[in-house]
């Protein structure tokens, strides 16, 4: 390092004792081989694909072969282009519903495994189950339940909107998507949650029984303020999450019926697939800044939480 | 990092515990009264995860003949392992089961290892630019999707001859460091520096003192990371489905996905394979269950 780092160091006198005697000095090599193969290998595996991604979006290459400049001809094409929209407009109203559903069923969970219940743990370890298996054959499982089992029970009972398997329609096939990633992510908001129902201390609640508080106004005046700080982070790890879907969509639709439930990470796939490979960056691209722009949202508003 | 005004989740958990609200309009007799209406409101909710369970297993179970029909709720009759005969045959799984566990091994080990290297390297190198320059460097891979590094990826892993396993293990490591540095230097961060001096008074150099005293207080924490790992490795489809060339080389949930058609109807087959991919993860879950909801708790609230 420069020596400049040296003297702020010296200045600001930020270690005591023993270790003092590396002020000054140089830095003990050993903490260069800590640090430096870990930077080296994230540099190679994550800084270079996004470098060069973001550079061949400006370009007309198909992945392999020659290629040349075109300046922002892939970023015009894609805002006209009706698949691109319709799997952005898909995967934003995907992750709306599905982080909607989620953080309620997952706060009401929470509210109800931290009161005064029965089979307290066994309940919780069953709640958390749907977290530690893959998306993708939790997918293919509710693909068979949707398929055959929903519209047998539809069947049998007469209701007739259940007889066709929501997977082939078009207009309500997202709704199985909702379900099926809420029921994998309801444990981890489930858990953050409970994490925040027992930071609440007993005494605010003993305080609002003494002033003949209802139940009701208890929940909505005492503890959802009190959790706010958590139902923002939920809100937002979750949406960042679902913004990715990918795993569960293969196996319930794979897109379908059409390009219906398409998001846009199997749209990046896809069109990588059938050669789209510039293109396809271009809309990676402006997928990243979408990412940047809700990871600036999650930052700024967890930490105004913070400061109240 | 940007929750840590907010209460230590145990801090207040017992008290909050023992006065938390009893029966619904019943007044308030702590810790005696058992609230039943939310007891079997929770029961029922247990079911949605449950019944999807019992479907599997009990699929799993069908003789072909039985399977067929595609009737989800009825009981293996006869009991058969039919099913998982073929599904072993059909999908390798002694070849695939192997293969994930090595990525996951992997992953694990090698985010614990350097996610700990290079945290402890920068806590104590905090006053130096290129140690604190690199904690955020690599924090900002948070913000990077794989979606959008995917193409590049491909193309680069299948240069490198990375289009294997190996590669997987590369970047699974590496998307899940940033994660791991951010707790990991918080921690460190709380341990005090005496510790360390008395070591080094005994003349321990600084790789032994990461081994005899660092590394074994972040063991809370590493195991917090290790199950983010674990979880993310064992269980994720898209990047080995886009990075893995080879399908002989896949692991097992790609091994579903790459199988799905030739299952068809056979179904007493399809679900035994997905009960011998899924087992594993459950069975482990419920036996670490309590490190395991500490952990995703404390990772969770901390990221």
């Amino acid at each position: 390092m420069s020596t400049t780092g040296t003297i702020v160091t010296q200045g600001k006198g930020a270690r005591h004792g023993v270790l003092d005697r590396r002020r000054g000095s140089r830095v003990e090599p050993i903490y260069y081989l800590f640090l430096i193969p870990t930077l080296v290998l994230f540099t190679l595996a994550i800084t270079v694909p996004a470098v060069t991604g973001i550079v061949f979006s400006f370009t007309d290459s198909i992945g392999i072969g020659t290629w040349s400049f075109n300046g922002l001809t892939n970023y015009i094409a894609m805002m006209s282009d009706p698949a691109i929209l319709q799997s952005y407009l898909f995967t934003f109203g995907f992750s709306i519903a599905t982080v909607i559903v989620v953080n309620v069923v997952a706060f009401l969970l929470a509210v109800g495994l931290t009161a005064q219940i029965r089979f307290r743990t066994a309940l919780r370890t069953i709640f958390v189950i749907p977290m530690v298996i893959s998306g993708i054959i939790i997918a293919y499982v509710f693909n068979f339940l949707f398929s055959n089992s929903v519209p047998a029970v539809g069947n049998a009972l007469g209701i007739g909107w259940l007889k066709d398997s929501l997977l082939a329609n078009p207009d309500l096939a997202w709704v199985a998507i909702v379900l099926v990633t809420a029921w994998q992510a309801i444990p981890g908001t489930l858990l953050i949650y409970i994490a925040g129902l027992l930071s609440v201390p007993g005494d605010v609640y003993e305080a609002a029984d003494i002033d003949g508080a209802s139940r009701a106004q208890q929940l909505f005046r005492i503890t959802l303020p009190l959790v706010a700080g958590y139902v923002v982070i939920n809100m937002i790890l979750g949406f960042k999450n679902f913004l990715n879907a990918y795993d569960i969509i293969v196996g319930l639709t794979n897109g379908g019926p059409g390009t219906a439930t398409r998001s846009v990470a199997m749209t990046i796939i896809a069109g990588f697939n059938g050669g789209d490979y510039s293109y396809q960056m271009a809309n990676a691209t402006i997928f990243f800044i979408v990412a940047i722009i809700i990871s600036l949202l999650q930052l700024s508003l967890t930490r105004g939480r913070n400061t109240i | 990092m940007s929750t840590q005004a907010m209460p230590h989740p145990d801090a207040n958990a017992t008290r909050a515990l023992t006065t938390h609200r009893a029966g619904k309009r019943a007044p308030r007799i702590r810790m005696e009264r058992v609230n039943w209406t939310t007891t079997i409101i929770l029961i029922a909710c247990a079911l949605t995860v449950l019944v999807p369970l019992y479907v599997t297993v009990s699929m799993a179970f069908k003789s072909t003949n039985q399977a067929v029909d595609g009737k989800a709720f009825a009981w293996p009759q006869p009991f058969s392992i039919e099913g998982f005969i073929e599904a072993w045959r059909l999908t390798e799984f002694p070849v695939a089961a192997g293969i994930s566990l090595l990525v996951t091994a992997g992953t694990v080990t090698a985010t614990i290892l350097l996610a700990a290297f290079a945290s402890y390297a920068i806590v104590r190198n905090w006053d130096r630019r290129l140690f604190r320059w690199s904690f955020f460097y690599l924090l900002a891979a948070m913000f990077v999707p794989f979606p959008v590094v995917a193409l590049p990826q491909i193309q680069l892993t299948g240069r490198l001859h990375l289009d294997n396993p190996g590669g997987v293990i590369i970047l699974a490591t590496m998307f899940q460091l940033s994660f791991s540095v951010l707790l990991f230097t918080a921690f460190l961060r709380s341990i005090p520096l005496e510790l360390e001096e008395s070591a080094r008074i005994d003349g321990a150099s600084t790789w032994q003192t990461f081994w005899r005293i660092i590394f074994p207080l972040l063991a809370p924490m590493s195991a917090t990371v290790g199950i983010f790992a674990f979880l993310y490795a064992w269980n994720d489809f898209m990047m080995p489905s886009l990075i893995i060339s080879d399908p002989s080389l896949q692991t097992l949930p790609v091994r579903q996905n790459l199988f799905q058609n030739q299952f068809s109807n056979n179904y007493n087959v399809s679900f035994a394979s997905y009960l011998m991919a899924m087992a594993p993860a459950i069975v482990a879950y419920l036996f670490t269950q309590r490190w395991v909801i500490a952990g995703v708790t404390q990772g969770a609230v901390k990221g």
